[in-house]
């Protein structure tokens, strides 16, 4: 009962928030609203028993990612655009793309009702709380990908600061 | 609305945030907002890999979601980047007034 | 160390004393030439000499060393041969080499193009080597045209004489007359015996394959025609007229070139061939009949000239007829011994006359001589020695060798008694008109102006020594072909016991009867010879010692005729030099005109014919392919441009539609 309720809220939040960064004029109404959405993916997670991914995505997502974006959006003086018209002139093409998606996306679902056939559940595995059982994996089976990803985050840094910054004449 | 609430919910509620986040990148003008939406794009991905990482016991989905997460950072970070140079040479952030490339 | 295998190096060294010259010589001093040239001659002969040594020591006496294939597709290399036969040759050609360009230091010594005379001498060296060493017939004809070549050269040497350059050119002109025939003997061989190599050549001759040929079939043919390109090459009808003009060189051009070495190359060739004359006893006959002509011939136009040196080159050619009337009548190594020992006395005698000419501050006739005899005694000597020695006196060379040619043509069984009695006859010419050059030169009052008289003197110890050496060998060498009837010990028959090897029958003949010993009539006939020598000479002593210039018989009407060499010369002029040009002269033109004018305007039509074509189809194809490539692009291209519209959502957009295309795929499904 609790976690169908607590689902439906956060799906809510998280809907509603997302329709909310991609309808508002002023960008940074639109940072807000995305941090809504990500909070209730936070919520989400923590539904669905991923305690490090909740605190991850509350950090990093909404305490680094959307604070950048602020920032960008203070760099970039937003008050001539925010004048301007939001959507793109032949908006009617996407939008048909999109609901033509969407719907097939429902037709399949009813029509393959039946016939779903969803891997079966799994066995629940030994103890021990998420964030030791997720180090235990990550720093063993997923090493390679771990050191890659840093190198990943390596490039973006100097990346970033290459792009970002000022020509010296 | 009274049923359990099943992996089906989760993969409908990413389908959804996936196709809002779609109209953000096709809609908007605005360089930083539809970044914003790409973010959404990924959440939706994470929304499914979480889900079917519980549904299956197994702690493959998360891992690869903290993956997910990691390469939006550094997307994010390099594309405002990119977005900050562009509005430096361009004076603007829509992203219609830049079509250099074309025909 | 094994001097065998060193032989490639005896032509390489004078070639590279020529080299030498070609490159530093004008910088060279004189005293450097002059140890350049002679001594790399000189090295060739030591090591001449001591791969010789080697080869007898072996015990099948050939040896045969491979430089680098050449023609492969007839199975010519670059290779060397040394047998008993060539091993005589490069004795000859490096010894009496050696010796005169010890002789031309000091004949040379005042003359301008010092380092361009002995540059040329060492070249001729180096031909004259790689034709007698060569393994192939090929080989030997390279060598062939190179000695012609320098013949040429040195004949033209004082380039400023225009006689001395229509001489050069002449030389050249004739020799390539023989030297066609040889080409084509040569091709003959090649298809007789599918090889050019002398030991392929001679074991297809001398095997079975081969039968005594006694008519006129191929085998004569390719006799002949080699005999043709030895005609030209050692001076034989016709093909001689251009030896007596060669004497506008240099003296020891003159006893180098056309007295030891490059005149007897014709002689080595038909030795070397000599299976194949076996096999063609008409060409035989042939050949031995022109050398008998040629040498009664020439002897009677050297009886009456008054330049010295001409009567030097007349009796060369006489000599040489001696050589090839031996090959003629089978009698193969006594050619060899002859052109071994008359190398030697006829060396000596053109140096000799060199040294005259050299004291006679450059005359050369012999009307203007005299009394030399104790002004140059040593010159006088050495010559009196080798006078003596060709008229055949017994005990020095040339009586040995000649008087060989002789008994052979009597006795082998391809002999005619016709050639004895024209070899004596000739041999008596020869007795009298050398000692006419002895008596006309060295005895009685001296005849020329008090100038020269008064710059007469002996030559240089650089030019007497040579004719000293030589001198010694026109005594010695002769020894080493007696007569078997003088029963001496086999050393002194070695010269025959050597060559025997390279002679020996073919097949064919090996059946057919051998010499009836006939010792009695061989010692008549010796004396005969004897005798007709001395009594040449003592008629030479009467004629130009006791008589007095207007007392000698004035030979009548046959003297003129004699004098001007038969007027041969004008023969040739007339038939082939005017002959050709006047009759020629009007077809030729026509043909220019009408055949090889029309075929040149032709071939421009067609250029200007074809390059309009091609205009054409350049405008018109070419260009129109290029231009409709790219019209076709552009057309496909155009609708298509539009995609790009640089904005990034449209893009987008277009993910978005390929996902909804996908996704109505399955669903249509």
């Amino acid at each position: 009962m609790l976690d169908t309720a607590l689902f439906y809220s956060f799906a809510l939040l998280t809907l509603l928030g997302a329709i909310l960064t991609v309808s508002l004029r002023n960008a940074v109404n639109c940072a807000i609203a995305l941090i809504t959405s990500l909070a209730g993916v936070a919520g989400l997670f923590l539904l669905q028993k991923a305690e490090f991914l909740f605190a991850v995505q509350i950090v990093l997502y909404i305490g680094g990612i959307t604070v950048l974006f602020l920032f960008v959006i203070m760099l970039v003086n937003l008050d001539q655009t925010a004048k301007q018209p939001r959507f793109g002139r032949h908006w009617m093409i996407p939008v048909l793309a999109i609901a033509g998606t969407g719907t097939l996306f429902v037709g399949f679902l009813t029509r393959g009702r039946g016939t779903l056939a969803l891997p079966a559940p799994g066995v629940a595995a030994d103890a021990g709380g998420n964030v030791e059982r997720l180090s235990d994996l990550l720093f063993r089976e997923y090493l390679v990908p771990f050191e890659v990803a840093s190198l990943l985050l390596l490039v973006a840094i100097v990346g970033s600061v290459v792009m970002a910054r000022k020509k010296a004449d | 609305m009274l049923h359990p609430i099943t992996v089906t919910h989760y993969l409908v509620l990413s389908a959804a945030l996936l196709l809002i986040g779609t109209l953000g990148v096709l809609l908007r003008r605005n360089a930083v907002v539809i970044m914003m939406s790409i973010e959404l794009i990924l959440n939706a991905v994470n929304i499914n890999l979480i889900a079917f990482s519980e549904h299956l016991k197994t702690l493959n989905g998360q891992i690869f979601a903290i993956f997910v997460i990691t390469v939006a950072v550094a997307e994010a970070a390099v594309g405002l980047g990119i977005l900050i140079a562009l509005f430096r040479n361009k004076e603007t952030v829509l992203i219609d007034e830049i079509d250099i490339l074309k025909w | 160390m094994n001097f065998l295998d060193l032989i490639w190096l005896i032509p390489l060294v004078p070639l590279f004393g020529a080299a030498v010259m070609l490159f530093f010589g004008r910088r060279l001093s004189k005293a450097a030439i002059s140890i350049i040239c002679p001594g790399a001659v000189g090295v060739s002969l030591l090591l001449s000499i001591a791969a010789v040594i080697q080869l007898a020591g072996l015990k099948e006496k050939i040896h045969q060393v491979t430089l680098f294939p050449w023609l492969p597709l007839m199975k010519v290399d670059m290779a060397y041969l040394l047998d008993p036969l060539s091993s005589v040759m490069i004795l000859v050609v490096t010894g009496i080499g050696f010796l005169i360009h010890v002789y031309s230091v000091g004949y040379m010594g005042h003359e301008g193009g010092y380092y361009r005379f002995f540059g040329y001498l060492n070249l001729f060296v180096f031909f004259m080597l790689t034709l007698v060493l060569a393994n192939s017939y090929p080989l030997l004809f390279v060598g062939w045209e190179g000695v012609g070549l320098c013949s040429y050269l040195l004949i033209g040497f004082y380039f400023n004489r225009k006689s001395a350059g229509d001489a050069g050119k002449k030389a050249f002109i004739v020799n390539r007359i023989g030297d066609a025939g040889f080409i084509l003997g040569m091709f003959f061989l090649y298809q007789l015996t599918d090889s050019l190599k002398f030991t392929d050549v001679n074991e297809a001759l001398r095997s079975a394959r081969f039968g005594v040929e006694h008519s006129f079939g191929l085998l004569s043919l390719t006799a002949l025609l080699l005999f043709v390109g030895a005609t030209g090459k050692s001076a034989q009808i016709p093909l001689y007229v251009w030896l007596p003009d060669a004497m506008e060189g240099p003296t020891p051009v003159s006893a180098l070139i056309h007295a030891a070495t490059m005149v007897t190359a014709g002689v080595y060739m038909v030795a070397r061939s000599n299976a194949l004359f076996q096999l063609t006893p008409e060409t035989s006959f042939i050949i031995a009949g022109v050398g008998a002509a040629t040498s009664i011939f020439a002897a009677s136009i050297a009886l009456v000239q008054t330049d010295i040196k001409k009567v030097l080159a007349y009796s060369t050619v006489s000599q040489l007829g001696y050589m090839f009337v031996a090959a003629g009548v089978g009698a193969y190594w006594v050619a060899v011994f002859h052109l071994f020992t008359h190398a030697f006395f006829k060396a000596l005698l053109f140096l000799g006359a060199g040294s005259v000419i050299h004291a006679m501050s450059g005359e050369q006739d012999m009307n203007l001589m005299g009394g030399l005899k104790n002004k140059i005694p040593i010159t006088f000597r050495t010559m009196f020695i080798a006078s003596l020695a060709i008229a055949g006196i017994p005990g020095l060379a040339g009586f040995f060798s000649k008087d060989e040619i002789i008994w052979q043509t009597h006795a082998s069984p391809l002999g005619s008694n016709f050639f004895t009695v024209v070899g004596l006859i000739t041999a008596a010419m020869t007795a009298f008109y050398m000692w006419r050059l002895m008596f006309l030169t060295f005895y009685g009052e001296g005849r020329m102006d008090e100038k020269t008289r008064h710059h007469l003197h002996e030559s240089p110890k650089t030019m007497t020594v040579p004719l000293m050496v030589l001198a010694a060998g026109s005594v010695l060498v002769g020894w080493l072909g007696t007569p078997k009837i003088f029963g001496l010990p086999e050393f002194f028959r070695g010269f025959e016991g050597w060559l025997e090897p390279v002679f020996e029958p073919v097949k064919a003949l090996a059946s057919e009867g051998a010499e009836q010993p006939e010792h009695a009539f061989e010692w008549f006939m010796m004396g005969v010879s004897v005798v007709i020598a001395i009594g040449g000479i003592y008629v030479a002593k009467y004629m130009y010692t006791k008589l007095r210039r207007d007392q000698r018989p004035s030979g009548g009407m046959l003297y003129p005729v004699l004098l001007n060499k038969w007027y041969v010369d004008e023969v040739y002029d007339l038939i082939f030099i005017r002959g050709l040009s006047l009759g020629g002269g009007g077809l030729f033109a026509k043909f220019d005109r009408e055949v090889v004018d029309g075929g040149v305007n032709g071939t421009a039509w067609t250029t200007r014919f074809v390059s309009t074509v091609s205009m054409w189809w350049d405008t018109w194809i070419v260009d129109g392919l290029v231009n409709l490539s790219a019209f076709t692009v552009r057309a496909l291209s155009f609708p298509v441009r539009f995609l790009q519209t640089g904005l990034l959502q449209s893009y987008a957009l277009a993910f978005v539609i390929g996902l909804l295309a996908i996704f109505g795929y399955y669903w249509v499904r």
